[in-house]
């Protein structure tokens, strides 16, 4: 296997963004990305994208995109209708097979348009689920009564993931909600969707990201302090809410297996937990220990930009390794309703 | 110059059908007549409502079986407001239910009027609306047992 690091990041994040398109709000974030680095778009391997054409509500959307990066002459690009983590996942493979030692990654949506949490039941199953229009706080409220009524997590747990999550958002630029809240205050707030509470549910967000991997030697002629991918892998657990075990998103445990998480001794993580429930069963699932710092950023949770939470937590672990915060993380992506697909890597620096 | 210009008539359509197939149609017929199906997987257990291929084993399924309209639930959480694409006229509790004969739960509302109603374990029952098409809004929602034609809600 080549050595792949992730060697820039740009990423922005903000409740919305009305007044810019896509395509407007990316391109300073890719020249950001690249110009870390000292490359232009003809100088990468590889390029690959991750967005929402649903999201963006016109087919082949990300096409306008891809103009924005300047790929004339033409460029070897990729697109995942995924979460940008996908997205480097796929670029990861380009690079091990060698042919290329750079590859550019993004990934972005603008889901303050619409109402989010309701256009997530069209991912529901089409013939039993999404004609009722189940709403995604909703969904996420029955696996958040399984994991309370089992036993294994209490709402003053959930409540402490919340109120960690504002407490390290508080000092991240690019999260949304931002603002302290105790656990008791939280305990104190109105079920939104018995038995969630606004703060166990994410701040929703509009923006994207950038990134740029490159190979072995060359990342390190690249950046001072390479990131590299030591493993990586990603799981599908079954669609139907019916048939799996929502309190142990079983693809996460296997993919954190498969990635060698418990291997040796992680610094932090940065789950890609929309949900306080979602965070409460992904520590469970990769078994990390209470030395683990979960989502310093403020995760998901403080700042969901839908297409790019994924991506993002590579990102934020990325800069907190390259500035010396840390050498050991992981990072993870989900995707679907209650954490069924999930993706895993073990972040080190040089 | 203008009356030079080419036009021709743009009809935006999608022009697709799908069938629902064995499975999948074999539950929306039987919701129709106001039966429910699942199918039984190699193990014997039962899967409601029905899916073409296991979801384990990936095993080709096809053996339907007849369960009944009350059930248990399982887990559940409370819609307020319904939201404005949703079938129902009034607040609700979404809940995973697990009919008598079957061994997984589906989705569905459970029409009650407050949370207080609401408790995992408590015995339910469908309510059919009386026109039925093949659709899973045929079952208007399920009920506490024994309320089914109560005007409780």
């Amino acid at each position: 296997m080549r050595d792949i690091a992730i060697c820039s990041f740009a990423q922005r994040q903000q409740a919305a963004i009305p007044d810019e398109s896509e395509v407007e709000f990316m391109v300073p974030l890719m020249v950001q990305a690249k110009d870390a680095v000292g490359l232009t778009q003809q100088d990468m391997g590889f390029t690959c994208s991750g967005s929402s054409d649903f999201l963006a509500g016109q087919a082949f959307s990300f096409v306008s995109t891809i103009d924005g990066t300047g790929p004339v002459p033409p460029i070897s690009e990729s697109h995942v209708e995924q979460d940008g983590a996908w997205a480097l996942y796929e670029a990861w493979v380009k690079l091990q097979c060698g042919d290329v030692d750079t590859a550019f990654v993004y990934s972005y949506g603008k889901s303050s348009p619409g109402s989010l949490r309701d256009v997530l039941a069209t991912q529901m199953d089409p013939y039993y689920v999404a004609p009722l229009w189940p709403d995604a706080f909703a969904v996420e409220g029955l696996a958040a009564r399984l994991l309370l009524e089992s036993g294994t997590v209490s709402e003053r747990r959930l409540a402490e993931i919340a109120s960690r999550s504002r407490a390290h958002a508080a000092s991240n630029p690019h999260a949304v909600r931002r603002a302290e809240k105790s656990v008791d205050e939280i305990l104190a707030e109105e079920y939104l969707a018995d038995p969630l509470r606004p703060s166990d549910i994410p701040a929703s967000a509009d923006g994207g990201c950038a990134m740029v991997l490159a190979a072995g030697d060359r990342a390190r002629e690249l950046c001072d302090r390479p990131v590299w991918i030591r493993a990586i892998d990603h799981r599908i657990d079954a669609h139907t809410l019916g048939v799996r075990d929502l309190t142990a998103a079983m693809s996460a445990r296997i993919a954190g297996e498969k990635a060698g998480v418990g291997a040796d001794t992680v610094d932090f993580a940065e789950l890609h937990a929309p949900f306080t429930t979602s965070e409460a069963v992904l520590i469970e699932a990769l078994g990390l220990d209470d030395g683990v710092v979960v989502n310093p950023s403020g995760g998901a949770l403080a700042a969901h930009t839908m297409m790019a939470a994924g991506l993002i937590r590579f990102g934020e672990a990325f800069e907190r390794i390259a500035r010396g915060d840390g050498d050991r993380a992981v990072a993870h992506a989900t995707a679907g309703p209650c954490l069924q697909q999930n993706l895993v890597a073990v972040l080190e620096g040089e | 110059m203008a009356d030079d210009v080419l036009t021709a008539p743009l009809v935006l359509e999608y022009p697709f059908t799908r069938t629902t197939g064995p499975v999948v149609g074999a539950f929306l017929t039987g919701l129709r007549e106001g039966v429910v199906l699942g199918v039984r997987r190699p193990d014997g257990t039962v899967l409601c409502p029905p899916l073409e291929y296991d979801p384990i084993t990936a095993t080709a399924l096809g053996e339907m079986v007849e369960v009944a309209s009350t059930g248990t639930v399982t887990s559940w959480s409370w819609n307020g407001a319904p939201r404005a694409q949703q079938p129902f006229e009034r607040n609700f509790a979404w809940a995973l239910i697990t009919l008598d004969g079957a061994d997984t739960p589906m989705l569905h509302a459970v029409l009650v009027d407050s949370p207080a109603a609401m408790s995992t374990g408590m015995r339910v029952e469908i309510r059919w609306r009386d026109e039925r098409e093949g659709h899973i809004a045929d079952i208007e929602g399920f009920v506490p047992l024994g309320s089914v034609d109560g005007k409780g809600f």
